[in-house]
Order: structure tokens, then C-alpha cells, then sequence
């Protein structure tokens, strides 16, 4: 049998197998990232540190490539699909070994637009970085998203919209939860390719975030700044 | 009774630097306007298009457009834009404010075809609906099934239309062919398939107001 071109990837060391999922993430090959990260996990690796040095490393220079228009749409769906491959590998494990909870997310498209893969994609890379995720999907309408913030009581309310004729929808909720005076309960993080930084400050929003790896930063950010305002006001 | 006799030579040919409109247009657009401009025998408009792939990358649209304009400008005696926000989030109409240039109103082609009131009023019955214009289904193959990454990864095709019900073809000329193409496409993508002929719609009104 001849294996010309294929990759033994137990001969690699620990060093050498993280790239190599960092490479296979990239290349959208979802067998060969489950099974590293099965090989990972038998060198005692905890589920974490696989999570976040293979994984969402991996997803991180993805992403990079995609702001700088090298990779597109198709290759970012495939990598997406191994990390998810790889994640569902470690999700029970995750449970089981009590990795870090940084907080609690609630993340769904606006009504009237059924795009997804960019918030899919945050979803998982929030909950790569140790977040809860609630996503809600498509075309929500405000009472979708008060019906989940009740239920769930996020730290953050996450919206996405890809269509300049569903954008605005953002300010909908977010005066609904200020004549509601909820607003300053929730961070309200806003997402999509045709936003900016001018229309979230115009919708009321927290943050306007680029990308996914943003959006984890972002979050993470504004996580801390509400346990410093909490330990201060203790 | 007189016969109108058009011969060959008599057809109106649309030739490029004659005119002193610019229009500054998605590539997308352009059999439809040359058609437009040769059916009604426009002088006043020459046709600056801008590559139709774009549609994919919409950041690069607004800083081509900038460059057309900057390089028209004094060339002729005004300047229109044929390209809806096409996504770019607002940031087209900030640029053409700030240059003085006008564009046909919308938020995409499929509305302006159309037409904007329409189009918005049927929106709610269209959520889950994907418009193919005729570019597309022409088109559909390099564009949607090969741009997306169908053809080399077929297993993605939930992922992209899982959400969605049906193709409605919303036909800016009747052509079988196309429409047969169109069909195909629905099939290929496993969506129900809804025919409506909305001709030119308001590219044709906004084009006859500036000739
Ligand atoms: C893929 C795509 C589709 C797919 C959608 C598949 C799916 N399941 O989502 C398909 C082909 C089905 C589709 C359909 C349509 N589309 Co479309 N689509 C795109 C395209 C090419 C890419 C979007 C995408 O997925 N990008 C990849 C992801 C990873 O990036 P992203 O979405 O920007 O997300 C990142 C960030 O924005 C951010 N982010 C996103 N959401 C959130 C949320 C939060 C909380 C945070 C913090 C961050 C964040 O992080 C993400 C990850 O890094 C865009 C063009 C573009 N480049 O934006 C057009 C585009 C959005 N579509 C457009 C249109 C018009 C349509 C259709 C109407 C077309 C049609 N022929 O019918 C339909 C929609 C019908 C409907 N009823 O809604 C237009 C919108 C124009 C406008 N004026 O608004 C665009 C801009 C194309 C264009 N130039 O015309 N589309």
C-alpha cells in the first residue's frame, strides 16, 4: 500500500501535531482534525488546552486570512465544519473536566434575514473561548429575544444581520430592552458584514465587532469590566 | 399603409464614448443597459462597469467606484451610479454624497427589478426565497454554484440554502432558455421554483429620466 502523500500523524511530536491541525483546520479536512485531536486527548491533554491551542488557534488564522481576502466564504464553511467536527469531540469531556465559564452568550440573526454563517461562527468561537452559547437562529423577531434573555439570563445579547434593509432591526431591540430598562443589564454585542463601528454607537450598542476573534476579545473584555464594576460596588 | 422597415443599418448600436452621462454600473448590469439604451435609442449615456464578482466582496465596490468617479469627473456633464447598497452597509451613499453623484435607489438589484415598493411589500412571503434575475441564472453556474464552492464541496449546500424554500426567478426578459436554466438551478439546489416576470422595472425608469 502506498501512503505517498499522507501523514502518519502519530510519528509527529506535540509541537509538530498542533500545527498540523492548524494546517488541516485551513484546509477544511475534518477526518484528519478529529483525529488529532483524539491523539491529542490520548497524550493526556486536557480537553481545554486541545480546545484552545489546536482549535481555536487553528480557527484564528482562518479568520485572519479571511479579513485579508486570501481564503473565502467556501474555505471558511469548511474549516468551520472541522472545528465543529473537533468540538464535538470535546464538548462531554469539556463538561465532565470543568473548563473555564467566562460568561453566558445569547446570539441570533435579526427578523427578516436568514443569513448565518457569521454568527454561526461566533457562536462557536465564543463558546471555543470558554462562553456559554445560546443560538437562537433566524429571523428573529424582538420577542424571540426577549423570550431567550428571560429564559436564559445571558451576560450577551449578541445580533447579526448581513442586509442593509435588516440592520436597523438592531435598534428595535435594543430600545425595546431600554423602555423595558433593561438595557444596562446586557452587553449588546452587533455583528455583519455591512455594519460599522458608527451604526452600532447609533443603534445603542456596546460594540461593533469585525470578526469573530473580535468578538471573543470584545466579549471577553466587557466580562471583566463588569466583575471589576461588581467587586467595586461589593 | 406604411411599413416601418428597420434594416441592419438602421439598428441603433450602442457605442462607448459618445455620451456625456457616465453611467457607473455593476457588471451585472450590463446586457440589461446597453438593452435598455439600444431599444430606446439613447445617445446621451456612455457605460463604465465594474466586475459583477464583486458581488461576493462588497468592500472592494466602493473604492472602485470612487476611483470611476474621480476619474469622470469634469469628463462629462454628470455622472449616475447603477448599483443598489449591494451590502456595503451605507458606505456607497456616504461616498456619493460626499462626490455629489446620484444612484438608483434600492438595496439590491432584486429590488429595484422589481421595484423597491413591491419588492418590500412581499418581503415577509419572501423570506426564505432565493431571486435569480437573468445575470444569475445565466450566470448561476460559475457564480453561485462555483463561487460558493458547491461544485468542489457539494456537502456544504445546507449549510448555504437550509433555510430556504424556493428559487423565484424574477425575469428581466422572456427566455426560455434562461427560464429552463433557472429551473435547473432549483433543482440542483433542492428548492421549489416560482417564475415572475418583472421586466427592467425601475432601472428602466431611472435611466429614461437621465437620458
Ligand atoms: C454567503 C452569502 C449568502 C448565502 C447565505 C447562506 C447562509 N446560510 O447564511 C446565500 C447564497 C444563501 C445568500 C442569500 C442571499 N443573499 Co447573501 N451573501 C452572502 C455573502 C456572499 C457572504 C456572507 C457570509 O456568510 N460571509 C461569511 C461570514 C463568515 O462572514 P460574516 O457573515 O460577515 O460574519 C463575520 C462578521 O461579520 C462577524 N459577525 C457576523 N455576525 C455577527 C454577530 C455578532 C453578535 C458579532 C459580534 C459578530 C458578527 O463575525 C463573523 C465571523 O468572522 C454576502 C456578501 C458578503 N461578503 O458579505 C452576501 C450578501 C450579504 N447577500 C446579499 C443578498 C442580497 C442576498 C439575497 C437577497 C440574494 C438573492 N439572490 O436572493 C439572499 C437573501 C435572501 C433572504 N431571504 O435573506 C447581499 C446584501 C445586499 C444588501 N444591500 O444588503 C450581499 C452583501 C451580497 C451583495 N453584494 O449583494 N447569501
Amino acid at each position: 500500500m502506498s501512503d505517498e502523500g499522507e501523514l502518519d500523524l502519530r510519528s509527529l511530536n506535540d509541537e509538530e501535531l498542533t500545527q498540523q491541525v492548524h494546517d488541516d483546520l485551513y484546509d477544511g479536512l475534518k477526518e484528519e482534525v478529529e483525529e488529532a485531536v483524539h491523539i491529542l486527548l490520548e497524550r493526556g491533554w486536557t480537553p481545554y488546552k486541545v480546545l484552545t491551542e489546536a482549535l481555536v488557534e487553528g480557527m484564528r488564522i482562518v479568520g485572519i486570512d479571511f479579513r485579508d481576502g486570501i481564503l473565502f466564504v467556501p474555505e471558511v464553511l469548511l474549516a468551520a465544519n472541522s472545528m465543529k467536527a473537533g468540538m464535538a469531540i470535546l464538548r462531554p469531556l469539556l463538561a465532565e473536566t470543568g473548563a473555564p465559564r467566562l460568561g453566558k452568550m445569547v446570539i441570533g440573526t435579526v427578523k427578516g434575514d436568514i443569513h448565518d454563517i457569521g454568527k454561526n461562527l461566533v457562536a462557536m468561537m465564543m463558546e471555543g473561548a470558554g462562553f456559554e452559547v445560546i443560538n437562537i437562529g433566524i429571523n428573529n423577531p424582538v420577542e424571540k429575544y426577549l423570550d431567550a434573555i428571560a429564559e436564559h439570563q445571558p451576560d450577551i445579547l449578541g445580533m447579526s444581520a448581513l442586509l442593509t434593509t435588516t440592520m436597523p432591526y438592531m435598534k428595535v431591540v435594543i430600545d425595546t430592552l431600554k423602555e423595558k430598562g433593561m438595557r444596562d443589564d446586557y452587553i449588546v454585542l452587533v455583528g455583519g458584514a455591512p455594519l460599522n463601528e458608527e451604526f452600532a454607537k447609533a443603534v445603542g450598542a456596546d460594540a461593533y465587532c469585525r470578526d469573530a476573534a473580535v468578538a471573543v476579545e470584545t466579549a471577553k473584555d466587557f466580562m471583566k469590566r463588569k466583575h471589576n464594576l461588581l467587586a467595586a460596588s461589593a | 399603409m406604411t411599413f416601418v422597415n428597420v434594416k441592419p443599418s438602421e439598428e441603433f448600436e450602442f457605442l462607448n464614448g459618445q455620451g456625456h452621462v457616465l453611467l457607473i454600473a455593476c457588471g451585472a448590469l450590463a446586457r440589461e443597459i446597453v438593452d435598455l439604451i439600444e431599444t430606446n435609442r439613447w445617445t446621451a449615456f456612455d457605460v463604465a462597469c465594474l466586475p459583477a464578482k464583486w458581488h461576493n466582496t462588497p468592500q472592494f465596490i466602493v473604492p472602485a467606484i470612487r476611483d470611476k468617479i474621480r476619474e469622470a469627473k469634469g469628463k462629462y456633464k454628470s455622472i449616475f451610479v447603477l448599483y443598489g447598497d449591494c451590502g456595503t452597509g451605507g458606505l456607497l451613499d456616504k461616498l456619493l454624497e460626499e462626490e455629489g453623484v446620484e444612484r438608483i435607489p434600492g438595496p439590491h438589484c432584486y429590488a429595484f427589478f422589481s421595484g423597491n415598493d413591491a419588492f418590500k411589500r412581499r418581503e415577509d412571503e419572501d423570506m426564505t426565497s432565493f431571486f435569480l434575475t437573468d445575470y444569475l441564472a445565466r450566470h448561476f453556474d460559475k457564480l453561485i454554484w462555483a463561487g460558493m464552492g458547491l461544485d468542489r464541496h457539494p456537502e456544504l449546500l445546507p449549510m448555504y440554502f437550509g433555510n430556504y424554500r424556493k428559487i423565484v426567478y424574477i425575469a428581466q426578459t422572456r427566455d426560455e432558455e434562461l427560464a429552463k436554466r433557472a429551473m435547473a438551478a432549483a433543482r440542483r439546489l433542492g428548492l421549489d421554483y416560482e417564475y415572475r416576470f418583472v421586466g427592467y422595472g425601475e432601472l428602466a425608469d431611472e435611466m429614461k429620466s437621465r437620458a
